[in-house]
């Protein structure tokens, strides 16, 4: 036999990959080792998707995100109603009443007009339908080359309803983690026009607004723990999070969670896991376990959550892992993804 | 999904497994060669559907993992050249070559694109005339249809701006290589089930015999994995030796002969290196000389970097199935998928990152989920 | 390498310039274009198995039931066994 090779390869730590921006293991390393170091605080270091402050007696929730999505239109929206969406979503995800928006626009030269009228139309619908102004907003240009089309940074601020805090830190052993409806479509959308991947399907992406289902919960008075809406990193991603921040082991059982027949083809195809797949219109509640029950049948009644699910529960077991019983009733750790999922042929 | 779900259901499964429990009385050490049925095992905990004394040791049937490091420095090399469009499946970015992956590549501005299909490589050729496209083109005999397909086409439409880096490797060989090991514990195959769905499964029969152990083809789903292993071990208990097919709703005894036809006409047997195993001779493919003007090793020469040996990384010993991931001292710790110390530790079906997602292990070796096989 | 998934073809495509011959296959609402060379017997409504962009095998729908048989004979052999004293 050969002589074993195998070499060392370097990691790279020098400077910022892709993979950093996947929501998954190497983003969670980047946000604590360079911007939770330097700018600690008890709001930003409760990990979640809002940070809530108080003012004059007042609990506001305040938050930004910034869309950088690969093609501006796809299947279902625009890289305009992500962001508006997006925003009031992880503002509803604090439990806050959205009040508010702002919109940045960085914009590369030569971006076709028709394009950016297509954007602020579909922001003007979603904000319509989300019924939250965009109250202010800033315009860049940067040169051709520089830009990926547009840049979009959305900041949203929200009045707290919630009479508990809602967030990873209220979860407890024998929550219920539900899931609000089928996974995956969003993600799979975006890749069905992407160079290479693309396929016929109609797959739309599911960006929608989430307050109106968020609202129902607490006005039935349900004891609301913990909501996280699933983005990039899909559901792998978000209940990773939660359960290394409170210290809990999630499990979920996977004959449970709702895929479409639609993303299930592509996933297979693809040699995608649609637990990893990004979603916009998704998220996952966690009650008490004897709420679960009442949490279903307020949320089913929802639109945007229809096919709501128990999915999973919560364990005592610091270790903050996620665990899943297969369909074929075996284990496994489900594991927070290194960098973004790539599609496989092996 | 039809002719899948069916193999996921958990009462035929459950079924199965009880099927083997009541047929095992000894134990017995399994091998299975493909990657993919890997992936399968610790996906969905197979593993603990299986009676203790059955142990499943990974192969090293994970192309992957198996590309010689010069081969991805070489891609690495082509794909910085800027007229080039050095097109991948995605399950060869991130593999770390000498220094850099395709990933770092593409990070520092190199054009790496993934497609689904060689095909999709050849389109993008004839859509960027003055762009050079290169495709990456990996794999065992499953993926070469479609390789030789994309070269044939290429050739017939003289399409001048397509060429291919072949790093093709064949299964029987590389068993072989296994059996023949002195430190070898495999007593039977579960053998690739697409592989043999492209080249039939006639030509394991001669080793088979030579070495005395069954060789049962197997699908990728849980129910033909575990009908796969009740095979084996029904041939085992009996102290069988033959070639059976499990998977016989997709494999035929001849293969397809259409691919194997096609396939020969552009390829030819050589030698190859094998990441952590070393070179196996008459185990991989390259175009043949009528070709040669799509072969991107030919048309763009490149220096490459040696790679160092590393004492610490035992991926050998892992894809030969005489190690476990976990018995890897660095395993988890020094050796992560965002820190691999080798290649399967990076690719999603190689044995080492497949057990640190889906099951890790506690410091003390202890798994953090039980794997106690069910009683009857 | 072992991605190969099972898909139903709803069209074939003929090329007359080339000879190729391509199909739609359907995989649960998923429709992409597949190359049918290496399947020359395959016709609309039978499933293949596709790997990166080709039928490489039709499905023997005969074959795929046996296992279930089978396990149906199986399970009624249990059933005896469990039934008598």
């Amino acid at each position: 036999m050969g002589i074993l090779s195998c070499p060392l390869p370097q990691p790279v730590i020098d400077r910022i990959v892709l993979a950093h921006g996947g929501g998954g293991r190497l983003t969670n390393q980047l946000i604590e080792s360079v911007f939770l170091s330097a700018f600690s605080n008890s709001a930003l270091e409760s990990r979640h998707d809002g940070a809530v402050l108080s003012a004059n007696g007042a609990h506001l929730a305040m938050t930004t995100d910034t869309y950088v999505v690969q093609p501006l239109v796809f299947p279902g929206g625009t890289i305009g109603d992500l962001a508006v969406n997006g925003t009031v979503n992880d503002l509803a995800m604090c439990g806050a009443r959205p009040l508010a928006l702002s919109a940045g626009f960085v914009l590369e030269e030569g971006l076709p007009m028709e394009t950016l009228r297509t954007i602020v139309a579909s922001m003007r619908e979603a904000a319509r339908a989300a019924e939250v102004p965009i109250v202010t907003g800033d315009t860049k240009v940067v040169d051709k080359g520089k830009g990926d089309g547009l840049f979009l940074n959305t900041a949203g601020i929200g009045v707290v309803v919630a009479p508990k805090p809602v967030g990873p830190e209220s979860v407890r052993p024998g929550d219920a983690v539900l899931v609000s409806g089928d996974l995956g479509a969003h993600g799979i959308a975006i890749l069905s026009v992407r160079n290479g991947l693309e396929f016929e399907g109609a797959v739309r992406s599911d960006t929608a607004p989430l307050w109106p289902a968020v609202e129902a919960l607490l006005e039935a008075g349900i004891e609301v723990h913990c909501l996280r809406d699933l983005t990039r990193g899909g559901l792998s991603s978000a209940l990773n999070e939660i359960a290394s921040v409170a210290r809990l082991r999630i499990t979920v059982e996977e004959a449970l969670i709702p895929v479409s027949d639609v993303v299930r083809g592509a996933c297979e195809l693809l040699g995608l896991d649609p637990l990893y797949v990004a979603n916009e219109g998704r998220f996952v509640a966690f009650v008490p376990g004897n709420e679960a029950d009442h949490a279903l049948e307020v949320l089913c009644s929802q639109p945007v959550a229809t096919g709501v699910v128990r999915a999973g529960t919560v364990h005592e077991d610091s270790a903050g892992i996620v665990t899943l019983r297969s369909r074929i009733g075996g284990n496994r750790v489900l594991d927070m993804l290194s960098g973004e999922q790539l599609p496989r042929i092996c | 999904m039809r002719f899948l779900d069916e193999y996921r259901d958990y009462k035929a499964v459950q079924q199965m497994a009880k099927a083997i429990r009541r047929s095992t009385t000894r134990p017995w050490t399994l091998m299975e060669v493909c990657g993919g049925q890997t992936h399968t095992i610790v996906k969905t905990g197979l593993q603990e559907l299986l009676p203790k004394e059955i142990t499943l040791v990974h192969g090293p049937g994970c192309p992957v993992c198996v590309t010689p490091v010069d081969m991805i420095d070489r891609a690495v090399a082509i794909a910085q050249r800027s007229d080039v469009i050095l097109c991948s499946f995605g399950d060869m970015l991130r593999v770390p070559g000498s220094a850099q992956s395709l990933f770092d590549a593409k990070a520092s501005g190199a054009d790496v694109r993934i497609v689904y299909s060689p095909l999709d490589a050849l389109n993008l050729a004839r859509s960027n005339p003055k762009r050079e496209i290169v495709f990456f083109a990996v794999g065992f005999e499953t993926t070469a249809p479609a390789n030789a397909m994309a070269v044939w086409e290429a050739e017939r439409e003289n399409i001048a701006n397509f060429s291919m880096l072949v790093s093709h490797v064949l299964v029987p060989p590389a068993m072989e290589a296994i059996l023949s090991s002195p430190a070898c514990r495999v007593q039977a195959f579960l053998a690739a089930g697409h592989v043999c769905m492209v080249m039939g499964f006639e030509e394991y029969v001669p080793i088979s015999q030579k070495y005395g152990v069954p060789i049962v083809v197997t699908g990728f789903e849980p129910l033909d994995l575990l009908e796969g292993v009740q095979m084996t071990v029904a041939q085992l208990e009996s102290g069988r030796a033959e070639v059976e097919n499990q998977y016989a709703r997709a494999v035929r005894r001849s293969g397809n002969r259409p691919a194997q036809e096609r396939i020969a006409d552009v390829f030819e047997v050589t030698r190859r290196a094998w990441r952590g195993i070393g070179e196996i001779p008459s185990s991989g493919l390259r175009l043949r000389d009528g070709y040669r003007r799509f072969d991107a090793e030919f048309r763009f020469s490149v220096d490459c970097i040696h790679a160092e040996e590393s004492s610490e990384c035992i991926a050998g010993l892992v894809l030969q199935g005489q190690r476990k991931p976990y018995e890897c001292p660095a395993f988890g710790t020094r050796c992560t998928p965002d820190t691999p110390l080798g290649a399967p530790m990076v690719s999603s079906e190689g044995a080492c990152a497949a057990y640190f997602h889906f099951g890790r292990r506690k410091e003390n070796g202890d798994p953090i989920l039980s794997t106690a096989a069910a009683g009857d | 390498m072992c991605l190969a998934v099972p898909g139903k073809i709803a069209a074939v495509l003929e090329d007359e310039n080339l000879g190729l011959r391509r199909g739609k296959v359907d995989f649960c609402g998923i429709r992409k274009e597949v190359c049918l060379d290496y399947t020359p017997e395959a016709r609309v409504g039978d499933y293949v198995l596709v790997h990166v962009g080709f039928a490489l095998s039709v499905v023997d729908e005969q074959e795929a039931q046996r296992v279930f048989e089978a396990l149906r004979e199986l399970d009624q052999l249990d059933e005896l066994q469990e039934s008598t004293p």
